[in-house]
């Protein structure tokens, strides 16, 4: 089922969607940097400056909560809400695609809702267990032995799907176009016919209508 | 119809979310066990991963103290009859103590089966002669303000060490080179880095932790609000 040629653009994603995805994007990136720093003997040693490096990791996990919740409250929640209700269901042809069988897949394809999923749990127990450290160096009592074995261990599987996640956008040849979705906001209708079928149909009936 | 979407849909994916933030809340509690645990299936692959054994360096200052070992002098004062300042050569000379014990730190790491090698208490006090009275240690880190006490009856415990090397190797100053206390019952933070004065002294003296809510007896399991 070859779609023709159609370099048109069509919208993907709202500058809400943009905006929580590079607010995301940019704190995880600062957030690892500085976190790595403080983790890592040799980078630690190399780096010094611990305490500047600390204030920075934890400036930047403020700024982030804020931004979120900011660009929710501010921005297009209705949008955000119709996302979330697209990611949340796996429905049978996602299952197929998730099992390496062909069938169409709506605006987000079964690996960008698992993706999704997992980055909103990590972000929050990400949150909760780097409240939980910062408040056990003012006050014993919140000195539990977990929180940092889930901050580590999240930090292992963060650097796992984000090495996929960008390998996906920006290097393998037939889906870095998605790319542009996210940074313009558009994608090429014959692209988004080929990777989204269910999408293009469905937007096509409502245009219809 | 609205019952065939639920079922075809199974809402997986808020599964998966709540199941994801389920294990996570699991893990706040349990994760040092778990994570024990796992260890023994995969022996020491997390460390691996890591850093080199498991090692954290935290430091409360903006860098690593870099002490250089030809000026170093261990100052020794307070209740004794004696006051010393000791040259690395100078503690070299006394006794050698040599063991192998387990590192915990209070933020829940650990690294297992560190060598120490060092000297004992019991020689440093030898040396400088303990006044009838004196209770405390007090060491004071080249770390300005850290500082922590220990008992002379813990001190004087048989696996209580100020180290000189470790795995062999002379101090690194990451680790608190070139002199650092060796504490192994307690959490490190009683293990103080980077000593440079030992106060003996009849009265305690809270630590830098210790101003902090953290417990002065920090026996590992059983302080800290924590039970074994």
């Amino acid at each position: 089922m070859a779609s023709p040629p159609d370099a048109r653009l069509i919208p993907r994603f709202g500058r809400t969607e943009r905006a929580l995805h590079w607010v995301h994007a940019t704190a995880f990136f600062v957030l690892l940097a500085t976190g790595l720093v403080l983790w890592l003997p040799d980078l630690a040693t190399a780096v010094a400056h611990r305490r500047l490096v600390r204030e920075i990791h934890l400036l930047t996990a403020l700024v982030w909560a804020v931004l979120v919740v900011l660009v929710i409250v501010l921005g297009d929640r209705r949008r955000l809400a119709a996302d979330w209700r697209e990611i949340e269901r796996l429905d049978r042809d996602d299952r197929r695609w998730l099992r390496l069988r062909p069938a169409p897949q709506g605006r987000f394809n079964a690996g960008q809702k698992l993706n999704a999923i997992a980055t909103a749990a990590f972000a929050l127990l990400f949150a909760a267990s780097g409240v939980l450290l910062w408040l056990a160096a003012r006050d014993s009592s919140f000195r539990w032995e977990g929180p940092i074995v889930v901050h580590d261990t999240l930090t292992y599987a963060s650097i796992i799907l984000v090495t996929g996640h960008l390998y996906l956008a920006v290097i393998h040849p037939t889906t870095r176009h998605a790319l542009r979705g996210m940074t313009r906001g558009d994608v090429r209708a014959d692209w988004a016919a080929k990777h989204h079928a269910k999408w293009v149909a469905a937007e096509r009936t409502a245009a219809e209508d | 119809m609205r019952y065939k979407l639920f079922v075809d849909d199974r809402l997986i994916g808020r599964g998966a979310f709540l199941g994801l933030l389920g294990a996570g809340a699991l893990g706040l509690v349990w994760g040092r066990k778990i994570a024990d645990g796992a260890e023994r299936l995969i022996p020491d692959f997390v460390p691996q991963l890591g850093s080199d054994k498991g090692w954290r360096i935290y430091t409360i200052g903006d860098r690593i103290p870099q002490i250089d070992p030809a000026t170093y002098r261990l100052e020794v004062e307070g209740m004794v009859e004696r006051p010393l300042s000791l040259s690395l050569a100078d503690l070299r000379a006394l006794p050698r103590a040599d063991q192998v014990s387990d590192f915990h730190c209070v933020t829940g790491w650990s690294v297992d089966d560190v060598a120490w090698g060092g000297v004992r208490f019991k020689d440093i006090l030898a040396e400088a002669g303990a006044k009838p009275g004196a209770r405390w240690l007090r060491f004071i880190s080249d770390e300005v303000p850290y500082t922590d006490t220990l008992s002379l009856p813990q001190a004087l415990l048989p696996d209580v060490m100020l180290a000189l090397d470790m795995d062999g190797k002379p101090l690194s100053a990451p680790h608190g080179g070139p002199l650092r206390v060796v504490m192994p019952q307690m959490y490190g933070y009683k293990s103080v880095k980077w000593v440079n004065r030992i106060e003996v002294r009849r009265d305690f003296v809270s630590g830098y932790w210790e101003m902090n809510g953290y417990d002065s007896d920090a026996w590992i399991g059983r302080s800290n609000g924590l039970s074994a």
